[in-house]
């Protein structure tokens, strides 16, 4: 076919015109998303560790710090199916009898971290039969990708819809889309709207930064020198990590040498660390946003010749493993797998017009020495997260990996 | 039929002398690819269980790849002159914040001015650094992409900034099954093709990309025409961080390299049968090769292929297509 | 020669900067640290230095080292016995992967770019896909002796290195460097010359994936099991040999400034973190670095605009764009 310009430009024309006439829009009702949190710093006071980030939001604060120290209600023996300060909402509307098509929105599989807990997901749809089909579409970790996904998703006659964001205000406008449609459910990162019939989380970053940074305090004898690792700046859930942990160290005696950003590589991680001890002779303490690298942090010490320092790390089966190989003094502020289990038990409780927390927080445990023994399990590939929740699970350890 | 509504442009075959490089029609193995993929989407779509050409489907798959497609145009003409850009991803990240954040500040007319001078602006380095200090493409994209990087992780923690609803319906809205956002794409692949086909500038683009001792024995001032190159280039990726920032309803740091628009792009433009060298293809082909790879994805998604095996796939079809096109070039 | 020199002084002002900020870098431990750390990205480097003087890339490497450290994991799996024959299987499997994109992008025609990226790609895919998304096994202490230990005071990285530097040197100096350069620099010459092109890019490839494998010992071992660990190393890798001096586009520079490229990004990023640069300015700064070193370096870099330079141009007939070259 052959287009004179002429031609093509009273196309170019007409198809401007034609949405006057015959638009039609996926764009959700309502106000428009409310952009970027309201930012809140802690005070002018001189500062050791730099300004605080502007997602800093004080009540999130408040609450996260506050939620550590209660009691949730639910079987003490599935932390997955308990929940914090539980606001239940009625589901009656959503009933249906009958075998139910899941869906699932999930913003990437490519860290070890979501790899053990979409694992973790796969193992708990199996367990209910009443899941006839489960579709799922993986956005690798595109935000555009993601928004069509939902959207394409809303169209396939789902009973109801999963979504694990890619990040949090951009995909508000996506979620609120499919809420007329379908139940959400959304969990990990939030969305700035509270259309989904139930958001679900553990208690959040502030916890765990708060976490580590306590434990050092603790730890570590006032003026002691600490080095925070943090793996990338811009990232919303890694960003409230060090916030807490901000906030902590500057209310304390510890002198925080250095905020380094580590990529999550382990060998920039080793590199980094070694610098700072030839820098700085004694390193009292190591802070860390994320797991993915601290046994790098600890071999660091090792290689040097010099005590390994109190340091945090996750449940990740490296560093628990190297926590007890090399009796260290450690803690591991988790932010749990086994949250991959609840939005499935969610779906099918909100099917079934059972009644669901409007924010599900689920508890956010720490591995401490005490409890070391009960998390690390042998055979275990060594980026597994201990706390999946899926030790009784058909499959296990197989299906993770292990043997 | 679908495919019809959204790519006026393609297919421009159409003999047009010695000027038109369409006579070699790069562009045709990979409209016969994408038609062939197609068919067999449908036939796997339909034991699946699915509809291909449901209006879910064809609209998912136009919104996918409006922005890739849009950068892709961008690439193409970089490409055609012999260089390339991989400073487009990240570059749609800052626009996007750009975009968002003067929209909540000043609205929407200022944030669309804001945009193009950014990324105008970035282009215009990006060409300056190539012809005047002489470093190689590559090398200098790549660290223009760095300095880039380092001002979004030094600026931003996060998303940013809102946009107006009146906006978001540039990534919403539909016209019929086709997105407005195909739209913008057709149409800035239009202009694209027009600037190729019809302008001074398209032919010294040829020119350059094609030999360019023999372009500037003819008189082009081949520096000029390489930095109008870049900062076209980066005109697009600023209209593929605007397009982002209406789907997104905020600017985010991270949406250009999680999108990979860098490498992506580029290896739409050479699906499409531009030689990476330069001088031969155009954006027909390209907006055939976005088309393709969005198929694919959308096969990827209905048959819910786990993204590992997707980068294999991938992979295999970079090369196999690139292998083609070497074997029909030898044979002629 | 000539183009050698910027590299070693632009290496000797920052090691210089890096003594002044850190004395114990004049001391022997201190400086062989350096050298350790900077051993896996030298011999990445020295291994996409013959990629590049072909005229090809490779941006395989990073996902390769990836894939050989994860291989290396699960085959290993914390048994002592399984380590030398592992350690053969890498340096194999890295050889076959630059053999696949060697023959590819000669026999097949597809240009390296394109044919390496396919690579990068189907590589970072397949060893997922095999582990199921993520690491797993272990390596043993033997493996990572090569990465982490030493020999008396020198760390086993240095001495490969030397080995590597000491290899490459000699290919260098013996007729297949002279080959190489030449393929690289006119191509069409060389093939009228009696070199066989398609033999000396693929064995090109070959060294660059072998030498990926090397690598991937010396990060694996250095640093433990991560699923990235070799991300972004093709462009670290690329950017050494380009600060080194070695012309995109083949035909010009040597392996020793490739391999010195390589340490001046390591040393760089030393002194971005003793001078205590925000990580999120290093990016930025490394970005600077990296333009204004090859614009100073290396004036003649872009074949086309040093053409360009030549002559003023004052007319404008349009050309005949039916003169595209390939």
């Amino acid at each position: 076919m052959s287009l004179t310009p002429r031609r093509a430009l009273a196309g170019a024309v007409l198809a401007t015109l034609l949405p006057l006439t015959a638009c039609s829009s996926d764009l959700p009702e309502g106000p428009a998303a409310s952009g970027g949190a309201t930012s809140q710093g802690s005070g002018d006071g001189k500062k050791k560790t730099g300004d605080q980030s502007k997602f800093f939001v004080q009540a999130d604060y408040d609450a996260q710090l506050a939620m550590r120290a209660k009691q949730p209600t639910g079987p003490a023996d599935k932390p997955w199916e308990q929940a914090i300060d539980p606001q239940p909402v009625d589901t009656a509307a959503y009933k249906k009898t009958g075998q139910y098509h899941l869906c699932f929105s999930n913003a990437a599989t490519d860290n070890p971290w979501r790899q053990v807990g979409w694992k973790t997901m796969q193992a708990e749809v199996a367990l209910h039969e009443e899941i006839a089909e489960f579709t799922v579409l993986d956005a690798e970790g595109k935000d555009d990708k993601q928004i069509s996904d939902i959207a394409e998703l809303s169209a396939k006659g789902c009973d109801a819809l999963i979504v694990s964001p890619n990040t949090t205000a951009t995909l508000t406008p996506a979620v609120k889309g499919a809420c007329p449609k379908v139940p959400v459910i959304v969990f990990d990162r939030g969305v700035q709207t509270d259309c989904p019939v139930t958001f679900i989380k553990p208690i959040g970053g502030y916890a765990f930064g708060a976490d580590a940074a306590e434990f050092l305090i603790d730890e570590v004898k006032p003026g002691g020198k600490v080095l925070a690792l943090r793996i990338l700046p811009g990232v919303d859930v890694l960003e409230t990590r060090w916030s807490a942990a901000e906030i902590a160290f500057d209310k304390s005696e510890l002198d925080v040498v250095g905020v380094e950003f580590t990529d999550g590589d382990a060998a920039k991680t080793k590199v980094v660390v070694s610098d700072y001890i030839q820098r700085f002779g004694k390193i009292d303490g190591v802070w860390m946003d994320a797991g993915a690298t601290s046994v790098a942090a600890v071999e660091a010490f090792e290689d040097a010749g010099v005590p390994v320092p109190p340091i945090n790390g996750e449940d990740q089966q490296d560093f628990l493993q190297k926590w007890k190989d090399a009796d260290l003094t450690a803690v591991a502020p988790t932010y749990p797998t086994y949250q991959w289990r609840t939005p499935v038990i969610a779906a099918l409780k909100i099917l079934k017009g059972e009644s669901v927390p409007k924010v599900w927080n689920l508890p956010q445990p720490k591995v401490t020495q005490e409890s070391l023994g009960d998390y690390l399990k042998p055979g275990m590939p060594p980026l597994h997260y201990a706390l999946c929740g899926c030790e009784a699970m058909p499959g296990y350890p197989q299906k993770w990996g292990g043997k | 039929m679908t495919q019809e509504l959204h790519t006026p442009l393609p297919r421009t075959s159409a003999p047009r002398g010695l000027r038109d490089l369409g006579a070699d029609s790069p562009a045709r193995p990979v409209y016969l690819a994408l038609v062939a993929l197609t068919v067999l989407a449908w036939i796997l779509f339909l034991t699946d269980g699915g509809q291909f050409f449901s209006q879910a489907n064809t609209v998912g798959i136009l919104q996918r790849s409006a922005a890739l497609g849009i950068v892709a145009v961008g690439q193409t003409l970089v490409i055609l002159a012999g260089s390339l850009d991989l400073s487009v991803a990240f570059l749609v990240s800052l626009v996007s914040l750009v975009a968002a954040e003067t929209m909540a500040g000043y609205g929407v007319l200022p944030a669309v001015g804001a945009v193009l001078a950014v990324s105008a602006l970035v282009g215009l380095v990006n060409g300056l650094v190539i012809t005047r200090l002489k470093v190689h493409a590559f090398i200098a994209t790549l660290g223009i992409s760095l300095i880039i990087k380092g001002v979004l992780d030094q600026r931003y923690d996060g998303p940013a900034g809102s946009v107006p609803e009146s906006f978001q319906h540039l990534g919403y809205d539909r016209v019929g099954p086709v997105p407005v956002s195909a739209l913008l794409w057709a149409a800035i692949a239009f202009a694209a093709w027009f600037l190729l086909r019809r302008t001074t500038l398209g032919y010294r683009i040829y020119a350059v990309g094609g030999d360019p001792e023999v372009a500037r024995l003819s008189g082009v001032r081949t520096d000029r025409v390489v930095v109008a190159a870049h900062v076209l280039c980066a005109l697009c990726a600023g209209m593929a961080g605007l397009l982002l920032a209406a789907r997104l309803g905020a600017g985010a740091p991270t949406v250009g390299s999680d999108g990979g628009y860098d490498l992506e792009s580029i290896a739409a433009v050479v699906l499409g049968g531009t030689a990476l060298a330069g001088g031969r293809g155009g954006v027909a082909g390209t907006a055939g090769g976005v088309l393709l790879l969005a198929v694919l994805d959308s096969v990827f998604n209905q048959l819910e292929i786990n993204s590992f095996a997707k980068d294999v796939v991938r992979g295999l079809v970079f090369v196999a297509a690139l292998a083609i096109y070497a074997r029909r070039r030898l044979a002629r | 020669m000539r183009r050698t020199l910027p590299i070693f002084g632009v290496l000797a002002v920052l090691l210089v900067a890096i003594a002044v900020a850190n004395p114990y870098f004049l001391e022997l431990p201190g400086f062989l640290a350096f050298v350790k750390r900077a051993a896996p990205l030298a011999i990445l480097a020295a291994g996409q230095y013959f990629v590049i003087v072909s005229g090809e890339f490779d941006l395989s490497v990073g996902s390769l080292v990836t894939a050989e450290v994860v291989i290396a994991a699960r085959l290993i799996d914390g048994d002592p016995g399984a380590t030398w024959p592992v350690i053969a299987l890498l340096l194999v499997l890295g050889a076959l992967v630059g053999l696949v994109n060697g023959a590819v992008t000669t026999f097949l025609r597809v240009p390296s770019f394109i044919t390496t990226l396919g690579m990068m790609l189907i590589l970072a895919g397949a060893v997922f896909l095999w582990t199921g998304g993520a690491p797993r096994g272990a390596l043993t202490e033997q493996f990572r002796t090569f990465g982490r230990g030493d020999l008396g005071p020198v760390p086993w990285s240095v001495l490969i290195l030397l080995a590597v530097v000491a290899a490459v040197v000699l290919l260098m100096r013996a007729d297949f460097g002279r080959t190489l350069v030449a393929t690289g620099d006119n191509p069409g010459a060389a093939a009228l010359s009696g070199v066989r092109v398609p033999l000396t890019k693929t064995i090109a490839f070959v060294l660059s994936g072998a030498s990926a494998a090397v690598c991937a010992i010396l990060l694996g071992g250095f640093a433990g099991v991560s699923a990235q660990v070799g991300q972004g190393l093709e462009f670290q890798a690329i950017t050494a040999v380009v600060l080194g001096g070695v012309v995109l586009g083949g035909g010009r520079g040597s392996v020793v400034a490739a391999i010195a490229g390589a340490f001046t990004l390591e040393a760089l990023f030393t002194l971005l973190n003793l001078y205590g640069i925000s990580g999120a300015l290093e990016s930025a700064v490394q970005g600077v670095i990296l333009i204004a070193a090859i614009a100073l370096g290396a004036l003649n870099l872009p074949a086309w605009a040093a053409r360009a330079r030549a002559t003023n141009a004052t007319t404008h007939t349009t050309p005949d764009p039916t003169h595209a070259k390939g």
